[in-house]
């Protein structure tokens, strides 16, 4: 056979890539629900952390199971519309974020333990510089008080936006205030030049990850505003 | 060659120790410098990241000498690079599967296999001209011989950045308080390329058979 003619080339080309494919698709199929519960444990994994609790992937399932005592969903009017753990987990903030304020699913995690008392996790969801940026943050029961924050990204640079993931940055979150004294929905601003350290409504920007940063400050605004009636319901 | 030629004769040992010493892809060819910078910061992404080259280099050696005779030489880098994408794809996946942690350690790095100019070097140099098994054993020669560079200097960046070995802590806690640190210049990607090129020194300064002939 004459392996150089164009005939014989197409043939070849045409028929690896099928063969690729279809090796492929089989593999992505067989692999998928592994995955898929690896992505749930690193869900877990978060929701603890932003309540200061370190998990491994092996105990994260059962800490999880044993200090979120209770999940919810809300609406923006901070009426509860479900109480089934697992749509409430399942929420997609990609997702929801697209829908108009009202008919948004807001999940709620409520995390409970001896010593540090009850605590209000929310999640959140933005973009960065280069993709998307998530987060969760966890309330005081006072509604108003965070406790505890942390974010993650998918491709940030590193040393720079990818920054919002270190431990050094997420801590000084906690003791932040996002109403004012008149009981007004600030959020979160952004400072640039470490003057926000103590300051209870701003947080200082990463350096050189401007565009992230800023991302951070939207992505905070946007997704605490909406649980605004359910955090003042909760006081 | 002869179909009565041992598994393991001297021409095919050769294969798999050449890479690991006089013909090492890293410090001789110096292919594959990129993503031996970025991932050896610690040795468990070294070594797992490792492991997936050799794994592709192997396979790849094999489909591609399967099919030499019959790829069209026009579209051969074309045919070179699906096999390459199939095979870091799969690991991907499986890595996703069963490593999640180390898989977001090595980010882009197991998609940026598919770059490693080792695996298409083999491909061209080797796998092209030769049987299904010496290729084989050419592909986990050059693996290896990659792997072993990145564990070496993936062991002092660990050691010396961090105060540990594959995640262990072994420098004690009483240095720390005598003002003992980790160098925090070591973890990033520099002092790996300075780490590679003291490597290159000591070998060629023991083995001058390497230092070209102006």
């Amino acid at each position: 056979m004459n392996t150089q003619s164009n005939t014989y080339t197409f043939l070849y080309a045409s028929i690896m890539v099928v063969l690729v494919a279809a090796v492929l698709s089989f593999a992505a199929l067989q692999l998928k629900p592994r995955q898929t519960r690896n992505i749930e444990i690193e869900k877990k994994q978060d929701i603890l952390k932003a309540v200061n609790i370190a998990s491994t992937p092996k105990d994260a399932e059962e800490l999880y199971n044993q200090f979120i005592v209770q999940s919810f969903i809300v609406n923006s009017k901070g009426d509860i519309t479900s109480e089934d753990k697992d749509a409430t987990f399942a929420v997609d903030l990609k997702i929801e974020n697209k829908k108009k304020l009202e008919e948004r699913k807001l999940p709620v995690f409520i995390f409970k333990k001896e010593g540090i008392g009850e605590k209000m996790i929310i999640p959140i969801r933005g973009r960065g510089m280069w993709g998307p940026i998530w987060g969760f943050v966890s309330m005081e029961q006072d509604g108003k008080t965070i406790y505890g924050a942390t974010f993650g990204n998918k491709g940030e640079t590193p040393g720079l936006g990818a920054e919002i993931s270190k431990p050094e940055f997420q801590k000084p979150f906690s003791g932040k205030q996002i109403f004012d004294e008149t009981g007004k929905f600030t959020s979160l601003a952004l400072v640039k030049g470490g003057g926000a350290v103590g300051h209870p409504h701003e947080f200082d920007a990463v350096s050189g990850g401007t565009v992230t940063s800023k991302g951070l400050e939207a992505m905070l605004r946007e997704n605490l505003s909406s649980y605004e009636m359910y955090l003042k319901s909760s006081k | 060659m002869s179909d009565k030629e041992p598994l393991f004769s001297a021409k095919n040992r050769k294969l798999l120790k050449n890479p690991l010493s006089s013909d090492n892809p890293i410090t001789v060819q110096v292919l594959g410098i990129c993503s031996a910078l970025a991932v050896t910061a610690k040795l468990e992404p070294a070594v797992v990241m490792s492991l997936s080259v050799m794994a592709v280099t192997a396979f790849a050696n094999v489909i591609i000498s399967l099919l030499r005779n019959t790829i069209p030489s026009r579209i051969r880098i074309i045919v070179q690079l699906v096999v390459v994408a199939a095979l870091v794809i799969v690991v991907d996946q499986v890595l996703k599967a069963f490593a999640y942690e180390v898989s977001k350690q090595l980010s882009v790095f197991v998609g940026l296999i598919i770059t490693n100019c080792i695996i298409m070097g083999r491909l061209e140099a080797f796998a092209l001209g030769n049987k299904p098994w010496p290729a084989f054993l050419d592909g986990i020669g050059n693996g290896a011989g990659y792997g072993v560079i990145l564990i070496i200097v993936a062991f002092f960046r660990e050691l010396l950045g961090s105060g540990a070995i594959y995640g262990f802590q072994v420098v004690p806690k009483a240095f720390y308080d005598m003002g003992y640190q980790n160098n925090g210049l070591i973890i990033l990607p520099p002092m790996a390329l300075i780490t590679v090129g003291i490597i290159i020194w000591v070998q060629r300064s023991r083995d001058k058979s390497l230092i070209e002939s102006n």
